[in-house]
């Protein structure tokens, strides 16, 4: 069960300004039922720039329903350009906190309120995606919001921009340009992918048989040559060469130039070719 | 969370409480019968006694010998044990056959085999989570080294045909797992004639405490330990038996075969008579699962345009207590691998809800729980922005990985 503060209960169980607005002067559209939550914002503006009524309508969990409360709450009364500056912290704040990983329903908020605003001045509703490039296709998040997530916040890891903008946490598939983008905000360079673990015997075994198949072979069979896997013993691969490889002079370059050299980079490194 | 006197409990399927009769008979092994039932002295023999008449009984309640028994700490070291136990017994056959749709104690070791190189076919479901078994006869190979389908699964309550599966897998000469921890309790069993190898069950679903389970493993079915050390269950299970929990599930596994019709026909009733009632007065709602295959003591209803956690959560505020497959209730980001693997829609299967009875359960809990769920699902849907003829702003936005098990991710 989530440890939800007292706040956010309040707000879940008897939320504030739910529900839809008559004709309102700006409206913030994000997620969908697909996502698991959306957020539907609706402002009322006046002529001084002053956001008079602030109303939400919300698909999701506890925290999403008590976020978009909590960002109602926050909007009423502000200039717009007081609300320019909010962000999923205030929201945050505003409800004591929110467990790690539900951080992403008020980076839900600060997104319907940007919204809302680009409504309000008149620009084009923002489409799915148009922004940026779209990095996280499970939940449909761009790298606009990544890099905002991670500047605002102060994000170190990959699980913690899951847990703030949901990326990532769907197949997975994108974590490796998750990871780009940290450290490119960061100012780092990537980790290095982690070694590879040392293949067993019998995955060099099968490999080197695989590369020697389908690469060395029909290589040397186009000059006429062609060879023939003897044995294995760890990491040296006898072999014989036929064809026109068995007398030709070159045949030693052969084997140290073209084979050793595509077993060593298709393979292993440690590999040693020796003729049979 | 406050303290709750009484909850409505319809969560038996997450875990039940402990049979008055089970507490019982298990607390005089917490207390003046500490012995160790390996020692020498009688004061321990006694409680080896106790330890051999619980293998007794639930080798009585499954139909096999007290010998096929091996006593765990829970269902999932169960399924562990069962899988590690075929694979490192057949080190040439590197194919395994199991379902989309097991509990992750199957699900992720299956994913941990594949990883290490083994290959596995990954069955899919039709959407009331039928297998479809000539799927499965044509997966099998000669390097087949283990079949596991559950028996019933947790969140739907959908029954497999383990016997026909049985058959098939005898044909081949391929063992077969079940994990049947949803099963034991609530449907009748005869492993005398059901044709398994490994059956997993575990003591908290059916009315024992937490912490102990059982494996049957067929006389003459390859065994490998899976926790190595002292030479308790005759060497196949290594570390002190936790003997008052072992004792609990005797009797638990006693009083279910006493209960076993009452659980298919009081405690199906009620299952039946909560979820037409659901259905009836809740529009835009959908059962999950097949209607009749199905474990007499859980529906999974989802409602569309609604999010299950704050489904649960208002519930928990009349102290229902119940499931949901949603996303928010997963611990992931999205909905439960089984309602996806079901096809279940997205917008029905984040908002849906799993009760499961158990035979404490009563008409007028029943009642309770059909006069407060409109009200809740009506109130949520009040704050949603989807409705009837609204389903926008879907925008495409978010395609949610369907992802199969073993494609690496969940």
């Amino acid at each position: 069960m989530w440890d939800y503060t007292d706040k956010v209960k309040d707000h879940f169980l008897n939320p504030r300004n739910a529900g839809a607005m008559d004709n309102p002067d700006a409206v913030g559209e994000v997620g969908s039922l697909a996502c698991g939550d959306a957020l539907k914002l609706f402002l009322r503006i006046n002529a001084q720039g002053v956001i008079e009524d602030a109303t939400f309508q919300t698909f999701g969990c506890a925290s999403a329903i008590a976020s978009s409360s909590a960002l109602t709450e926050l909007l009423k009364g502000r200039t717009v350009e007081e609300a320019e500056r909010l962000t999923n912290k205030d929201i945050a704040e505003y409800l004591g906190g929110l467990p790690r990983e539900k951080m992403h329903c008020s980076v839900m908020g600060e997104e319907a309120l940007s919204a809302a605003l680009k409504n309000w001045r008149g620009e084009a509703a923002p489409q799915a995606h148009a922004e940026g490039e779209l990095v996280c296709r499970c939940f449909g998040v761009t790298d606009v919001t990544i890099r905002r997530a991670i500047e605002e916040n102060g994000l170190r890891t990959v699980e913690e921009i899951t847990n703030y903008t949901k990326a990532g946490g769907g197949c997975g598939d994108c974590v490796p340009r998750l990871e780009e983008i940290l450290a490119e905000v960061l100012g780092r360079t990537p980790a290095p992918a982690p070694a590879a673990r040392p293949l067993t015997n019998l995955q060099r075994m099968q490999k080197v048989m695989r590369v020697i198949d389908e690469v060395v072979a029909p290589s040397l069979r186009k000059d006429g040559g062609d060879i023939e896997l003897v044995d294995m013993d760890g990491a040296d691969v006898l072999v014989s060469l036929r064809g026109a490889c068995s007398s030709c002079p070159s045949s030693q370059l052969t084997l140290t130039d073209f084979v050793q050299k595509t077993l060593r980079e298709q393979v292993d490194p440690a590999i040693r070719v020796r003729r049979a | 969370m406050d303290q709750q006197i009484k909850p409505l409990y319809f969560d038996n399927n997450a875990t039940t409480r402990v049979a008055p009769e089970v507490l019982e008979e298990m607390l005089p092994v917490l207390s003046d019968l500490y012995g160790n039932p390996s020692s020498m002295h009688r004061f321990g023999g006694q409680v080896g006694r106790l330890l051999a008449r619980a293998r007794e009984r639930v080798a009585a309640g499954l139909g096999c010998s007290p010998e096929e028994i091996v006593f765990t700490s829970c269902g999932t070291e169960s399924d562990n044990t069962a899988l590690h136990s075929a694979v490192a017994a057949n080190p040439g056959k590197k194919h395994l056959v199991t379902t989309r749709v097991e509990h992750p104690a199957v699900l992720n070791v299956a994913q941990h085999l594949e990883k290490r190189g083994h290959d596995v076919t990954w069955l899919g479901v039709d959407a009331q989570g039928l297998l479809d078994l000539d799927e499965l006869r044509r997966s099998l190979r000669d390097d087949t080294a283990l079949v596991s389908v559950m028996f019933a699964n947790n969140e739907t309550g959908t029954v497999y045909p383990l016997a026909d599966i049985a058959d098939i897998c005898r044909e081949r000469g391929v063992l077969l797992h079940t994990d049947a921890v949803q099963a034991v309790g609530k449907l009748p069993l005869d492993l005398s004639a059901l044709g398994v190898d490994y059956l997993a069950l575990s003591g908290h679903k059916l009315h024992a405490p937490k912490g102990v389970g059982a494996l049957y493993v067929r006389r003459g079915a390859p065994f490998r330990p899976f926790v190595l050390g002292g030479h308790q269950e005759r060497g196949r299970r290594a570390g002190t038996e936790n003997v008052a929990s072992i004792v609990a599930l005797g009797r638990a596994v006693e009083l279910a075969a006493a209960n076993i019709d009452e659980e298919n026909t009081r405690v199906r009733a009620l299952r039946d008579r909560l979820e037409r009632g659901l259905l009836e007065s809740i529009p835009d709602a959908r059962l999950n699962g097949h209607p009749d295959r199905r474990l007499p003591n859980t529906t999974n209803i989802s409602f569309k345009y609604v999010e299950g956690e704050a489904i649960l959560l208002l519930m928990d505020e009349l102290g229902i207590c119940a499931s949901s497959g949603s996303a928010c209730t997963s611990g992931s980001l999205e909905p439960s691998h089984v309602l996806r693997a079901l096809g279940v829609p997205f917008t029905f299967a984040h908002g849906s809800i799993r009760f499961s009875l158990s035979r404490y359960n009563t008409g007028a809990e029943v009642d309770t729980v059909l006069r407060e769920m409109p009200g809740i699902i009506a109130r949520l849907r009040a704050m949603s922005p989807f409705r009837e003829g609204a389903d926008a702003p879907d925008g495409g936005a978010c395609a949610c990985s369907c992802s199969a098990p073993g494609k690496g991710g969940r």
